[in-house]
């Protein structure tokens, strides 16, 4: 029988060198660890690694900089669009992204995701959407579906008590300052990949100083929708994706024709 | 350089400019905006930072993060700004990193006026935010001693990595008055060590205010006060008027203490030995001063813009050793020396002790004054 020897054997898959090679406190299931990867292989595949700084932001993604081996700071709820655009700002020739959940994002910093936006501030956001305020437990975020359960909506998400989630894409989307804005998803393969190019593109708009980038990234969250991995997956795909669709909602010509 | 007319906003924000800011974030607030317009042109001028921001919790976070990249770096505002700033402040606290703010005093509470006050002395030096903190708060009480004191703090609040508040008035903001510029400083080239530049690895550089061990939290709790010990030994600050021979001493900061030392000077014609003490540094309070003036004197006359905030402080550091008294407007009113002439001859005159606090027998006086 012959043997196999791996000297002889070409690597193509590595951990990315932009990732601690650690376990994670995130639970089983959950697609923060996808969504940290792309970013490390392309912060890796761009060479950028000793040029970017991270803004952390409060949910379970709060000790993001524990597991992205550079420089980070962490940001007050919401804030992480005003404290990268002091960051930004005074360290122009720096890669600065938000990494940034639902609840952090929309709920109590829409004004200052609005603002950075606006402005054409020339960093990059991650944007988790997973329709929970998933460190607390599982409560209501504004992105919650219709009837969903949540733990302070726990006869399903009254829209005639508490209103109609947001579109994060749609809503940034009419704003000058931004210039590139796509939402894609975490809940096959196929997506994941399509959500790599985003995120590379994402960074390419920062490099080009072509102003605010998003990636909106629709995500599990298998314990508290109460359903194990596989589960949370097909039900992104029916239920997140009908609400929030898929898709590019602004691409700044430059970027259109970038091949990457 | 010459001495020049420059109006109190207009003059701290060149004082910050030449103290070698790099980065300026601000939102419009009266009366405080002079000092955001001032900005607006000076920074990108001579090629440094300037933003408005959407709110002042966007001004204080973009503060925060230019800090974070080892930025010399301030943000202005007034009370209602300040009370939004709070939620930063305690942020930049735990991650210890050094930011400059200047709180243009006005009335309050709520939306209240723009009038010159002294209530935010609980909300500053008291440290609004959350957590145990303490800023390094200055009062100064004219244009010049605002330029004097912005110019300053920055170099101050890198020595200790702390926060450094300039907590002035609306008077002092909007009046103008002949003051002198100190030199321009170069910009610094290079950047601290503790700041996140962008590096990877064993050069990795974390900067935040979470420690979800409560043990890590102490330690970081410890690390602090043990080096607020160390800012209340060194950095105390205050002046002396008329206090050799004083049987009562005043005890007023910023624009009170300055119309006190009128009164003061009033009282002094008539043969009255009246003295004023005047803190400079709030935060550190000049509690052994304090202690030594109630040892020297029969009676202390608190003078503020407010209901008694710096009250409390001084009846603890005086520690019984004299009687109390107190006199303040609020709500956006300064008191003429005259009124403060009054409180001098009413205790010159009835020598008065009592057990019920200075702020209930102030209260009881001011509503002939209010009504």
């Amino acid at each position: 029988m012959a043997t196999l020897d791996i000297k002889d054997m070409e690597v193509v898959y590595e951990h990315p060198v932009s990732l601690v090679d650690d376990n994670t406190h995130y639970c089983p299931g959950c697609t923060h660890g996808v969504a940290h990867r792309l970013v490390a292989e392309v912060i890796d595949e761009m060479g950028i690694i000793d040029k970017t700084i991270g803004v952390a932001s409060v949910g379970c993604s709060v000790f993001a900089y524990n597991y992205f081996d550079f420089d980070f700071v962490e940001a007050p709820h919401g804030r992480a669009p005003a404290m990268a655009t002091g960051v930004k700002r005074v360290r122009p020739d720096r890669f600065v992204f938000t990494y940034q959940g639902d609840g952090d994002m929309l709920s109590i910093g829409a004004g200052e995701i609005v603002a950075a936006a606006g402005r054409g501030e020339k960093i990059t956001v991650i944007f988790l959407n997973n329709a929970n305020f998933g460190m607390t437990g599982g409560q209501m975020a504004p992105t919650t579906l219709p009837g969903m359960k949540t733990t302070s909506s726990p006869h399903g998400r009254d829209v005639e008590q508490a209103g109609f989630p947001i579109r994060a894409c749609e809503l940034l989307a009419t704003e000058e300052g931004a210039s590139y804005i796509v939402r894609r998803s975490l809940h096959d393969a196929k997506n994941i990949r399509k959500a790599k190019k985003a995120i590379r593109l994402a960074f390419e708009t920062q490099a080009r100083g072509l102003g605010f980038s998003m990636v909106e990234l629709l995500s599990t969250c298998p314990t508290n929708w109460h359903m194990t991995p596989i589960e949370s997956s097909i039900w992104l795909e029916k239920n997140m994706v009908a609400y929030y669709p898929l898709g590019d909602y602004k691409v700044h010509q430059t970027i259109q024709d970038l091949k990457v | 350089m010459a001495r020049e007319l420059w109006k109190g906003n207009d003059a701290f924000a060149e004082a910050a400019v030449r103290a070698g800011l790099q980065a300026y974030f601000g939102y419009p607030i009266t009366p405080q905006t002079e000092a955001l317009e001032y900005m607006s042109s000076r920074m990108p001028e001579l090629g440094r930072v300037f933003l408005q921001a959407e709110s002042e919790l966007g001004a204080i976070n973009m503060v925060y993060g230019a800090a974070c990249a080892g930025a010399r770096v301030m943000t202005s505002t007034s009370s209602p700004g300040t009370s939004l700033m709070m939620e930063g402040l305690s942020y930049i606290a735990a991650t210890e990193i050094p930011i400059v703010l200047v709180d243009v005093v006005r009335g309050g509470p709520g939306l209240g006026n723009i009038a010159p006050s002294q209530g935010d002395y609980n909300q500053i030096v008291h440290g609004g935010g959350h957590g145990d903190y303490h800023p390094i708060v200055l009062a100064p009480a004219s244009v010049q001693e605002s330029v004097d004191i912005v110019y300053g703090m920055f170099d101050l609040v890198e020595k200790y990595n702390a926060i450094g508040i300039v907590m002035t008035d609306g008077s002092i903001g909007q009046m103008m008055e002949p003051a002198e510029m100190p030199p321009m400083l170069e910009t610094r080239m290079d950047f601290p060590d503790w700041a996140v530049t962008g590096g990877s690895g064993e050069d990795k550089t974390v900067l935040t205010s979470i420690y979800l061990q409560p043990e890590d939290m102490e330690k970081t709790n410890y690390r602090l006060m043990r080096r607020w010990q160390e800012i209340e030994r060194n950095e105390v600050r205050f002046k002396e008027y008329f206090m050799d021979d004083a049987e009562i001493a005043i005890i007023g900061y910023g624009s009170a203490g300055r119309v006190a030392l009128s009164a003061v000077r009033a009282a002094r014609a008539e043969g009255k030995k009246v003295g004023l003490l005047r803190p400079v540094s709030l935060s550190p309070f000049p509690k052994a001063v304090i202690y030594d003036v109630a040892k020297q004197v029969d009676h202390i006359l608190v003078v503020e813009m407010n209901s008694g905030m710096m009250l409390n402080d001084v009846i603890l550091a005086t520690r019984e050793q004299a009687n109390i008294e107190f006199y303040g407007r609020m709500g956006g009113i300064m008191p003429f020396p005259d009124e403060i002439y009054r409180e001098i001859d009413r205790i010159y005159k009835n020598n008065p002790s009592s057990d019920v606090h200075p702020r209930d027998l102030w209260l009881d006086r001011m509503e002939s004054i209010v009504a």
